[in-house]
């Protein structure tokens, strides 16, 4: 009998330490984990402390900390020029492009939700298919003649051809039906048709049921898309490129790139600051909701 | 809005309220401004633009008239946009593919045509005049001439209609002891000397182009130009006016029976050339071939790796009470929450062979360090290393939602049936995994076919590839391929017909992966249930 609970005690006993050696072992891979996954923005934020401004010198704890490299993204220090620099400029345009492509991106989408999800007529599901059709082929793909056509568009009207945003937002918009009109429209199918149906009775238009009813209830769904849709157009890179070509029209990505050209190695504390930045405000937005994101991300993808 | 008005089947006449009014009035607008983009459209050449601006303008009226249209009024300016700019590039995409687009045919034939008919020359028996020259203080020309067959005199600036004048007309000075006026208004006379040596004036072409136009031609004497080309529509050739050489359309260039050309030439189809090409020049087909074969392993290799990183982490942190469990969660996210442009420019700094932290750390420690750039294993290598980095967050977030839907009574009943911990994960989570993430890595897989910002920020896509016709490097796929041909092309001419052959290519693979996603997935069914 007491041999029995002795074997039993030393297997538990075992089992114990077998468990928290995997716990210890594991820690450590988190701890490498998290080495591999943080040390370049370690790295970039003490490159941009590092007054040196060099590649080839900086080390993890900057060995001449400062903030020289901000004063000369803003270009207040008159013994660093670098011929192009418009950081603030760049950031205004980012979030200027973004913030009106995901205000009148985001209206469009819901609109034509709420069509999809309320009304019933003739082509209602051929057109919703094919939309997710089309949007397997993004207009990144057909670059080529999206540039010509948006150059074809500016010889006729030139505030919406090469080099405006205007130019730039349309081609955005162009895809922005197709990412998530099937979201929107799923989170609106949730809402029950009562509501609206004993409203209809009552004397209101769809136009109020729309706007009285239905938008204050899509609320989380559409900051949680506004956001997405935000952070999609503000990291953007080829279209931009493509699309605008003068750098007081760059967007920060855009701009950010012109770092790398010549010696980026004599450039890179500027860099630095100007990459810190431009991806806190990112990096914040995901933190703050990243429960909505994370959902709103893998509800979207299952849907196409 | 007048929205089916009937009652009982009996159409009930619509009222004119202020709202229809001003509708109508917004309708009428729309459709001024559309007729307006669409003549332009075609005086300028453009007539796709011009057909699908036109569906669309169409397309409004149907819909914002009839009763009919009224839901689809809802979705206008999305499906105008996305007709617009994401469809119509498709198809745009395909006749350029099929043209010689690029340098030396950028413009329509209307344009060229236009371009080309304004060229003018100076005949020998040209009507001649005799010339005066004044200038202006902004550095603007006018010239005084005199017929030298009748002594009629003229004014003539550039840009305006020549036009007869005596000296004392308004605006024009009083005339000397030759009868030519000694100024005009806003011009200051040039001597004789002054004239002679100027050396903008014999360049300057006086009166409208494409009608009168004098142009000096010695320090004496002024002649009238003539039209140089003259285009004939019914056999679409030109005919040089100065030597009768005849010009025929050769593929968007006016070529004689002897290969003169005139410039500018214009976009025209060319057939199959730009896919013949393709497959015919060895020094498009070899690298191209490789690019092609690094363009499947890219994202194979990609999806393998941040999916299986992705994945261990879910599985070693996933379990309920894991110590620091969402700190560390929250901290291996943050690859994820760096705009990646931003992340990847960090990691073309980190990579730098010379001066890079990586390479700088490898060197203290073993001695030796590998040439990114330069060496095209361990480019790849850094493309795939920095992707990993970039992507497994993401792997983490759909698998530890995914694992924690698998039940937990098949574990048990597997532990009871004696499979290990190995057997459990390939026969149970695996399998079970794979069909609810398994659409999401054939996404994945397609983002990181046409990664492009990946490819194009980190290395350039460099190291090039020797011998390559046009500017291709190992770590290039298509995208950055075509977008080297059509925006970067390193002196060799941009090509977007040739650029966009190639974009054809990667429509037919995307489309491909995508079928068989939609095929071998339960995502179309899914789908359609949900409409």
């Amino acid at each position: 009998m007491s041999n029995i609970a002795q074997t039993y005690k030393r297997l538990r006993s075992s089992q114990k330490f077998q468990k928290r050696f995997g716990v210890a072992i594991r820690l450590i891979i988190a701890v490498i984990l998290i080495a591999f996954s943080i040390f370049p923005v370690l790295w970039i934020v003490s490159a941009s402390f590092d007054n040196a401004n060099s590649l080839a010198t900086q080390s993890l704890i900057p060995a001449n900390a400062g903030i020289k490299n901000y004063q000369r993204l803003f270009n207040k220090d008159p013994n660093f020029s670098f011929g192009e620099l418009k950081y603030w400029t760049w950031l205004w345009n980012s979030i200027k492009v973004s913030g009106i492509n995901t205000i009148l991106g985001v209206s469009i989408t819901t609109m034509a939700a709420y069509a999809f999800s309320r009304l019933r007529f003739k082509g209602r599901v051929p057109i919703l298919k094919s939309i997710l059709l089309i949007q397997v082929f993004p207009n990144l793909l057909a670059l080529v003649a999206t540039f010509a056509l948006v150059s074809n568009i500016g010889n006729i009207v030139p505030a919406l051809g090469l080099n405006t945003h205007a130019g730039l937002i349309m081609v955005y918009l162009g895809g922005s039906m197709g990412m998530n009109i099937w979201l929107v429209k799923g989170y609106m199918d949730t809402i029950p048709r009562d509501i609206d149906e004993s409203a209809h009775v009552d004397g209101a238009n769809d136009w109020q049921v729309f706007t009285k009813l239905i938008l204050p209830l899509m609320r989380p769904i559409l900051v949680t898309i506004g956001i997405l849709s935000f952070i999609g157009t503000y990291g953007d890179f080829l279209m931009a490129r493509v699309l605008l070509n003068d750098s007081s029209k760059y967007t920060l990505m855009v701009g950010l790139q012109l770092f790398t050209s010549g010696q980026f190695d004599k450039k890179w504390g500027v860099f630095a600051a100007g990459a810190l930045i431009g991806a806190l405000p990112i990096m914040l937005l995901y933190f703050l909701l990243q429960d909505q994101i994370v959902g709103g991300l893998t509800r979207g993808a299952v849907k196409g | 809005m007048a929205i089916a008005d009937s009652s009982e089947g009996k159409p009930v006449p619509k009222k004119f309220t202020l709202t229809t009014v001003l509708w109508k009035i917004l309708i009428l607008a729309f459709d001024a401004v559309g007729v307006w983009f669409i003549v332009q459209a075609i005086s300028l050449g453009y007539v796709e633009l011009a057909i699908i601006v036109g569906i669309i303008v169409v397309g409004f009226n149907i819909i914002f008239t009839l009763d009919k249209g009224y839901p689809f009024r809802w979705m206008a300016l999305g499906l105008a946009f996305l007709l617009m700019f994401n469809i119509y590039p498709i198809f745009f995409t395909v006749y350029i593919g099929f043209t010689n687009y690029g340098d030396g045919h950028l413009l329509t034939k209307k344009q060229a045509l236009a371009q080309i008919q304004k060229v003018t020359y100076l005949p020998e028996d040209a009507k001649t005049y005799s010339w005066t020259a004044y200038r202006s203080p902004e550095g603007d020309y006018a010239l005084w001439l005199v017929d030298n067959s009748d002594g009629q005199t003229y004014l003539a600036k550039p840009g305006e209609e020549i036009i007869p004048a005596k000296p004392g007309d308004p605006g024009i000075g009083e005339a000397d002891t030759k009868g030519i006026p000694v100024s005009l208004e806003g011009y200051t006379r040039l001597t004789t000397l002054q004239a002679a040596a100027n050396k903008e004036l014999p360049n300057i072409k006086f009166g409208i182009e494409g009608e009168k136009t004098v142009q000096i031609r010695t320090s004496k004497e002024a002649a009238e130009l003539e039209l140089r080309y003259k285009y004939d529509e019914a056999t679409d050739t030109i005919i040089d006016q100065s030597n009768g050489d005849v010009y025929f359309n050769k593929e968007g260039t006016f070529t004689t029976k002897d290969g003169k050309t005139i410039s500018p030439g214009f976009r025209a189809t060319v057939g199959w050339k730009n896919f013949q090409e393709v497959f015919n020049s060895p020094a498009l087909r070899g690298p191209l071939l490789t690019m092609l074969i690094w363009n499947f392993i890219f994202p194979t290799l990609s999806v393998l790796t941040t999916f299986a990183l992705g994945l261990a982490i879910s599985i070693m942190y996933n379990e309920e009470g894991f110590p620091l469990k969402k700190l560390i969660r929250t901290l291996l996210l943050i690859p994820y929450t760096i705009p990646s442009v931003i992340s990847i420019l960090i990691w073309r700094g980190m990579f730098n062979t010379e001066f890079g932290v990586i390479n700088r750390t490898l060197i203290d420690l073993i001695g030796v360090a590998p040439r990114w750039t330069s060496e095209p294993f361990w480019a790849r290598t850094a493309v795939i290393l920095v992707n990993l980095w970039l992507g497994f967050p993401y792997m983490m977030l759909i698998t530890s939602g995914a694992l924690q839907s698998i039940p937990s009574e098949i574990y048990e009943a597997a532990v009871v049936d004696g499979a290990s911990g190995w057997q459990r994960f390939w026969k149970i989570t695996l399998p079970l995994l794979l069909v609810s993430v398994g659409p999401l890595l054939i996404s994945s897989y397609v983002f990181n076919f046409n990664n492009f910002n990946l490819i194009y920020l980190l290395l350039g896509g460099g190291p090039p590839i020797p011998g390559a016709a046009t500017q291709a490097g190992y770590t290039d796929i298509l995208i950055s391929y075509i977008y080297n041909l059509a925006f970067a092309p390193g002196g060799r001419g941009v090509r977007y017909g040739l650029a966009s052959a190639m974009s054809m290519m990667l429509f037919i693979i995307v489309g491909a992966i995508t079928l068989f996603q939609y095929r071998f997935t339960n995502m179309w069914e899914e789908v359609s249930e949900n409409v």
